[in-house]
């Protein structure tokens, strides 16, 4: 568990990046943090492997007061994916997820043998183990940036907007993957993003910041749909967007999800296969797109 | 040609020695220079100052520098060390702005990742920035290798041997081919060097070769 109390951090021009912010986040599940850009979602982030140290406040893990730890072990111990995947250039593929077990001591064949597991976990093709970086797409980098962050098998993963950068098909393919390599794995999931899309499909739990570092609201999607507490949540979180404003109609005897202007958003599923689809989120609801 | 086969073995010794006069100045001007960027590089304060400071010791005219440093050295008027240490300011001179710069080079992501993944700054340095900042720093090296094989000639005037000798020699006694041969072994030389650390990049650096292919 990873527990935020009452963190601030401000910089020396005098600006407030996080605000007292109190948080708990739940062990093995996915906790995404979304806002607008400079609400302070990566500082908090950062907070928990120490990459940033709160100016007041504590950040906790399983109770131990972050500060106590050592910052290059602590890092060691916690799975850290970004955008743009931040992967070593002149490492091969493999030796970038092999990367933190052997700065761990773990011996070089044991980390390639237990790296090369992780590529196919992440869906890579092993012929890819000794390419470099360059040589990948942006989608296969973002695969092995998380593959990176798997390979000491931390309980904890910090992932920073990593699929930020990549065009939306791809995307879309890496957050199902992440779903399900979550629902093998069950990691203390901390995910950051601007794209509340992304925070419904993959966040069990949602905390939804605002510019100046403070929390505007946190639960589960179907909460925050369901209950925005202001104007400022019920707008990020698209309810006065027009096309999540969704009914069911029938045409041709075929039942349709249509949204307010009567744009076709999907086919109504049936039941059975509703009930299959994963997890019960919002967006899943009873339609395929 | 026929001064060449008649000496041919003066210019192969001649050679060595100039080799070994410029290889010195290189590897210490670089050893003494790394240290020296990364904290320029590191703390941009004192790099404000420490970066002109040492371009500044490029401008000093080599002779008058050859000269004064048996003083303040305490060595003999003939020692070759006053070449190499004369030489390695030089190295150091340029090297210092372009290992700054080789190091600005490395990409803040790569940079910000290898925090993130729990190097130590020690292990970052070697592992990640000096690599990364490698192609950057090896084109500065180039340029450093090439001026110092030239300027290790400028020795022979203040009595250290090289192939400095020919030109003086040639001049002063006339004969064309001499010098002519002095100029045209300096050139193979600082080839040489080039080519070598062009070699060493290739191998130090497959990632660049295997990417931009």
């Amino acid at each position: 568990m990873i527990e935020f109390r009452s963190v601030s951090k401000s910089y020396e021009e005098g600006a407030l990046a996080v605000a007292e912010v109190n948080l708990t986040i739940a062990p093995r599940a996915v906790t995404v943090l979304v806002g607008p850009s400079g609400c302070g979602k990566t500082t908090l982030l950062r907070m928990i492997n120490r990459m940033v140290d709160p100016t007041s406040g504590q950040v906790l893990i399983d109770d131990v007061d972050v500060a106590t730890r050592n910052p290059v072990q602590l890092r060691r111990s916690i799975g850290y994916v970004m955008q743009n995947s931040g992967l070593m250039p002149h490492r091969t593929v493999l030796d970038n997820v092999t990367t933190v077990p052997i700065l761990q001591g773990v011996s070089r064949t044991q980390a390639q043998t237990r790296g090369r597991e992780l590529l196919a976990t992440v869906g890579l093709e092993a012929s890819l183990a000794k390419r470099y970086p360059g040589q990948l797409s942006g989608g296969q980098q973002q695969r092995v940036g998380v593959a990176r962050g798997l390979a000491a098998d931390p309980n904890i993963l910090l992932m920073d907007e990593p699929f930020g950068a990549v065009d939306p098909i791809v995307r879309r393919e890496l957050q199902t993957e992440l779903a399900r390599i979550q629902s093998e794995l069950a990691k203390t999931i901390v995910f950051v993003t601007h794209d509340i899309d992304e925070a419904f499909l993959l966040g069990d739990q949602v905390v939804i910041l605002r510019e100046g570092g403070h929390v505007a609201q946190r639960g589960t999607p179907t909460e925050l749909l369901a209950n925005p507490v202001d104007d400022f949540v019920a707008d990020f979180i698209g309810r006065g967007d027009e096309s999540k404003h969704l009914r069911i109609t029938e045409r041709n005897g075929t039942r349709l999800v249509v949204d307010k202007r009567g744009r076709v958003a999907g086919v109504l599923a049936a039941p059975e296969q509703a009930a299959e689809s994963h997890r019960g989120k919002p967006e899943d609801g009873a339609w395929t797109g | 040609m026929d001064w060449l086969a008649k000496n041919w073995e003066l210019v192969i010794s001649l050679s060595w020695v100039h080799i070994g006069l410029s290889i010195l100045p290189v590897v210490v001007g670089l050893a003494v220079a790394l240290p020296l960027g990364w904290v320029a590089f590191r703390y941009k304060r004192v790099g404000r100052f420490l970066v002109p400071a040492s371009g500044l010791l490029y401008t000093i005219p080599s002779l008058p520098l050859f000269v004064a440093l048996p003083v303040v050295l305490g060595t003999s008027i003939l020692d070759p060390a006053n070449l190499v240490v004369g030489l390695t300011i030089y190295a150091v001179a340029l090297l210092v702005r372009q290992i700054v710069d080789a190091l600005a080079s490395v990409s803040q992501d790569v940079r910000q990742a290898s925090v993130a993944m729990g190097y130590s700054s020690w292990q970052r340095f070697w592992r990640v920035d000096l690599p990364l900042a490698s192609p950057v720093l090896l084109s500065g090296l180039r340029v450093v290798a090439v001026s110092t094989v030239s300027l290790v000639s400028i020795g022979s005037v203040i009595g250290v041997t090289s192939l400095g000798y020919l030109f003086l020699n040639g001049f002063k006694r006339g004969i064309p081919a001499e010098v002519f041969t002095g100029v045209v072994a300096t050139v193979i030389i600082a080839f040489l060097f080039d080519g070598a650390l062009v070699l060493i990049g290739r191998f130090a650096m497959p990632w660049k070769r295997k990417v931009t292919s």
